[in-house]
């Protein structure tokens, strides 16, 4: 049986799956719904697969074509990429069985042909090698998220869906430029091939903070976050968990892939940089999640922090290499459960009271407790209160901070979890009481709440699964290239 | 897995699935809710007798899961946490009964038992917790589960009361996170060891365990009330009684107060840290809080409100014996873990029955109350006088040990703050005993509702005549085998003092 699975190429799969099942849902309408979830689960099993395939032979290569690299396409996976593959599988199966009660006639029509074209593109995303498949995948990632944000119209999403095409334009730009930079230099864009080859120069400078400004663009990292509120918080609520979850996870995966494997050990000071613009996005998105009355706005803000935990790494990966870069990956994947999970919760909230005003919640404790419970999960693993995915994630950032004496970056964790943990508890405070104005409730099928409980689940549940996940994370090193180990 | 390593697992198991389940009952299913509570609170009790009997001939029961490289999830059964989990064990199956009674008929029940169930969970886990890590996963679980339970009626206050909860315990937990995952750095291991794990660490380590010590007690003394960190403990009073009696008499409050046994013993060792000097200003601390504590309570005239004053003030008799540091106050303190837990659940379940019987919440009301309702008094008197510490109930033994403990460890100020405090626990519950008895009753109670000819109904009345007689009981009996008091001298023999 293990023969059988080893020969199917999984990793092409999943990026021809989702493209075709995309096609069937734009080509047959009527069955877009139907197609969209088989193809949604068939992706999680080719995961699995590869995931297997993985756990026996190490790290998936496979050139498409049997063209290698420098002149073909090359698809790597190794520990990284897996995990942010199983990661996507996941919140993108949650998201379609909920999308499945959400979306409703032409808003299906529409939604499943894009959503499954943004899964093709972020499947090929984390499985290229090569620094300029990883601007195509972007670039396809992006067009098709701004899309799904103006999907259903409305002047918020419409407005917020237009800034957010200039930014990923712009970002995308400013990326494609530093490659062209290394490709100008270097004579390739395969990431193996660059990290043998790049050393310190000016060019290799400009590459440097031309690719990272452009992706922490797209990432939304504090000052650049301006976008990212609006757009999120307009989308429908299945793709404002696709964008929080996912979208500005690919971004940061190809920062990190590219500190890891080429501009790690010729970064003086931009990684001390990338810490402080982490912590100040801690800070400000905490405390502006905390002002919020909408529910959905406060989500958003609380996405602008939680990724700036994941640039707080960076300085600590000096000294602290694995733990760091473990603390950064585990808590990108349980942000990624968490708050798809909060978003589809708060979508479920929005559509059984009419509106998304935190203080006029009423009595939704009672009313809709799948839905709050799953809010309540996700928010634990987002203050990464134990047992949560996000515990693990702190206790490992604040290891390395602590084991280096950093009291400011401790601070900062500390300070950004006890804001979120004000954050989540306001809300979970007015769902237990009665609001002033009560409202006719409308119904929400249990598909949507179970999609939403199952989600913050997993979150919980990666609170204590750190051993295993942490062993798939080191197939293939990703974290040893960054040079000095713990 | 062989049999030893699981039950720690399956005592865990006894509350966290019938909680569970129970979230997902209709509201209706008030039989089945009912005996699956029992069932888990039964069951329990079972596999912990076992536990004991075991621990009692040298057993050791183990179970440990790999979480991260190094740190492992320990869930562990000896002598101490056994003490604190037979605690929990018992007073959940009485309040649990206590419970079904008080909230018949009431809204939300399935989500009240559900959480109710986690926070013995929860409890029981912290009890049984074999490094600082489990301790404090559990320890921020237990936080999270109570906060349903104190916010249950939802109104504004009981919300208010929520957030002032919050607000204390996840400060206190982010402080005991710090200082956990930095003392985790310096030592490597956060495994709970019979006179610390830190004596070999390098001298130049001080200055920063003094620090961590402080972060630790910080952390853990939110839960135990310690001044200035006691304030949302009266304001959670808003919760419905069980909880009160659950919060104040197990879980939060003995959570903290039981951590702070742990860090001192097992994490630091008793003589690495007076030898670091830290145990002086916690055992002033503790004094502090002993009589600022009555003195507060002397001035509520909310039941409930001076009941938790009284909390605030003897769970410190706890830090206080483990902070002397010489092995009999030590007895004192740990068995005093027990000794408050029964008196202080008597106290708050006779409360409960004077609100939901005769709708009486203040001290001013209870003028003649020992006659509409004798067997609720007697059982409130036989906790009063045990706090107050009269022989032969067992608040007594507890003072006894700890001033003779303190005489022992040249440090016979403490004496003056025990006559101190006990002479104020007098002050205000002795008022409360003569007005109840010996007062001519009104006209009217504020609220009473019928019973027929039984004064409330047998589920109120049950749990705190066994409450008090347990209390009466290990006092008279201290010194047989297998009393609070015996076993209080097996953890300090076996775990602090071998040779």
């Amino acid at each position: 049986m293990g023969a059988v699975f080893t020969d199917i190429p999984w990793g092409v799969g999943l990026i021809l799956l989702p493209l075709a099942g995309g096609m069937i849902c734009f080509l047959w309408p009527g069955i877009a719904k139907i197609a969209g979830l088989v193809t949604a689960f068939v992706v999680v099993l080719s995961v699995a697969g590869l995931g297997w395939q993985i756990l026996d032979d190490g790290v998936y290569h496979h050139t498409l074509g049997g063209w290698g690299a420098p002149l073909g396409i090359d698809l790597y996976a190794d520990g990284l990429s897996l995990l942010m593959l199983a990661a996507t599988a996941l919140v993108g199966l949650g998201v379609s069985v909920h999308s499945s009660g959400y979306f409703e006639g032409e808003y299906s029509a529409r939604f499943w042909p894009l959503w499954l074209f943004l899964l093709a593109a972020l499947n090929a995303l984390f499985l290229s090698a090569d620094i300029f498949n990883l601007y195509l995948t972007l670039e396809l990632m992006g067009l098709a998220a701004v899309v799904l944000t103006a999907l259903m119209g409305g002047r918020d999403a419409l407005s917020g869906a237009m800034r957010y095409l200039l930014v990923t334009l712009l970002g995308s730009l400013a990326y494609l430029l530093g490659v062209a930079l290394l490709f100008h230099n270097f004579g390739s864009v395969d990431m193996a091939i660059l990290a043998g080859r790049v050393e310190a120069s000016p060019a290799v400078r400009a590459a440097l903070g031309l690719m990272s400004a452009g992706l922490a663009l797209k990432i939304g990292l504090f000052p650049f976050h301006f976008w990212l509120p609006p757009a999120h918080a307009s989308a429908p609520a299945p793709v404002s968990a696709l964008l929080s979850a996912l979208v500005v996870k690919a971004p940061f995966y190809i920062l990190l892939r590219l500190w890891l494997e080429i501009f790690g050990p010729l970064s003086e000071g931009v990684d001390a940089l990338l810490g402080l613009l982490g912590a100040a996005a801690v800070l400000w998105g905490s405390v502006q999640a905390l002002r919020q009355t909408r529910l959905k706005l406060l989500l958003a803000y609380s996405t602008v922090a939680q990724i700036g935990y994941l640039f707080v790494a960076f300085p600590l990966a000096v000294a602290a290499g694995l733990t760091a870069w473990s603390a950064a990956a585990y808590l990108m994947l349980s942000h990624a459960l968490a708050k798809a999970a909060m978003f589809l919760a708060a979508g479920n909230l929005l559509r059984f009271g009419g509106h998304d005003r935190i203080p006029d919640l009423d009595r939704v404790v009672q009313r809709l407790p799948l839905s709050t419970g799953a809010f309540a999960l996700g928010g634990v693993a987002i203050v990464g209160l134990p047992p949560s995915g996000g515990f693990v994630g702190k206790w490992l950032l604040l290891e390395a901070a602590l084991s280096q004496g950093r009291w400011g970056l401790v601070a900062v964790i500390i300070l950004g979890s006890l804001l979120a943990a004000a954050y989540v508890f306001k809300v979970l405070g007015h769902a237990f009481t009665q609001a002033s104005t009560p409202h006719e409730p409308r119904a929400v099928p249990a598909s949507m709440e179970w999609a939403a409980l199952l989600l913050a689940m997993g979150a919980i549940l990666l609170g204590f699964l750190a051993s295993p996940v942490l062993a798939l994370l080191g197939i293939g090193d990703p974290f040893v290239a960054s040079g000095v180990g713990p | 897995m062989n049999w030893d390593a699981s039950i720690p697992v399956l005592v865990v198991a006894s509350s966290l699935l019938p909680g569970l389940i129970i979230f997902g009952l209709a509201e209706d299913r008030v039989r089945l809710r009912t005996v699956l509570n029992l069932f888990g609170a039964l069951s329990k009790l079972v596999l912990v007798g076992w536990m004991l009997w075991g621990v009692y001939q040298g057993h050791l029961y183990e179970t440990r899961l790999a979480l991260l490289p190094g740190l492992e999830l320990v869930l562990r059964a000896d002598a101490l946490s056994l003490l604190f989990v037979t605690l929990s064990t018992v007073l959940w199956l009485v309040t649990t009964v206590y419970a079904i009674g008080y909230l018949e008929g009431s809204p939300h029940r399935s989500r009240f038992f559900g959480f109710f169930s986690l926070c013995v969970t929860a409890t029981v886990g912290v009890a049984m917790s074999g490094n600082l890590f489990t301790f404090l996963v559990f320890y921020e679980m237990l936080t999270l589960v109570t906060y349903p339970l104190v916010v249950h009626r939802g109104t504004e206050a009981a919300c208010r009361a929520g957030r002032s909860y919050l607000a204390y315990t996840i400060s206190g937990g982010a402080l005991l996170l710090v200082g956990t995952v930095w003392l985790y750095t310096l030592a490597g291991t956060l495994e709970f060891t019979p006179r610390g794990f830190l004596h070999g660490l390098d001298d130049g380590h001080r200055p920063a365990l003094i620090v961590i010590f402080a972060l630790l007690i910080a952390g853990l003394g939110v839960k135990a009330a310690l001044v200035p960190l006691h304030g949302w403990l009266p304001l959670a009073m808003i919760a419905p009684a069980p909880v009160s009696a659950l919060l104040h008499a197990v879980a939060v409050v003995k959570a903290g107060a039981f951590g702070i046994v742990r860090v001192i013993y097992d994490v630091f060792g008793v003589e690495f840290a007076v030898g670091l000097g830290v145990t002086a200003p916690l055992t002033w601390l503790a004094a502090i809080t002993i009589i600022y504590g009555s003195l507060r309570a002397l001035f509520q005239d909310d039941l409930k409100c001076r009941l938790a004053f009284s909390t605030v003030s003897q769970v410190s008799y706890i830090a206080l014996g483990v902070a002397i540091a010489g092995p009999v106050a030590s007895i004192g303190g740990i068995v005093h873990l027990v000794h408050q837990g029964l008196m202080k659940i008597t106290l708050f379940f006779c409360a409960g029955n004077l609100a939901g019987t005769l709708g009486i919440h203040k001290v001013s009301e209870m003028r003649g109350v020992g006659r509409r309702m004798p067997w609720t008094m007697a059982a409130f008197s036989v906790g009063a006088f045990g706090m107050i510490g009269v022989p032969p109930i067992a608040g007594f033994i507890s003072k006894w040990y700890l001033g003779v403990g303190a005489l022992e460890a040249g440090q016979g100020w403490v004496v003056f703050v025990l006559v101190g405090s006990s002479l104020l626990n007098a002050a205000y519950f002795l008022p409360i005993v003569h007005a109840a008895w010996f007062q001519e009753p009104p006209d009217t109670w504020p609220e009473e509702h019928d019973f027929g000819r039984k004064e409330t109904a047998w589920t109120l009345l049950l749990p705190p005549l066994v409450t008090a007689a347990i209390a009466l009981g290990v006092g008279l009996f201290a010194w047989a085998p297998f009393s609070p008091l015996e076993w209080a001298k097996l953890i300090v023999a076996r775990e602090f003092y071998r040779p």
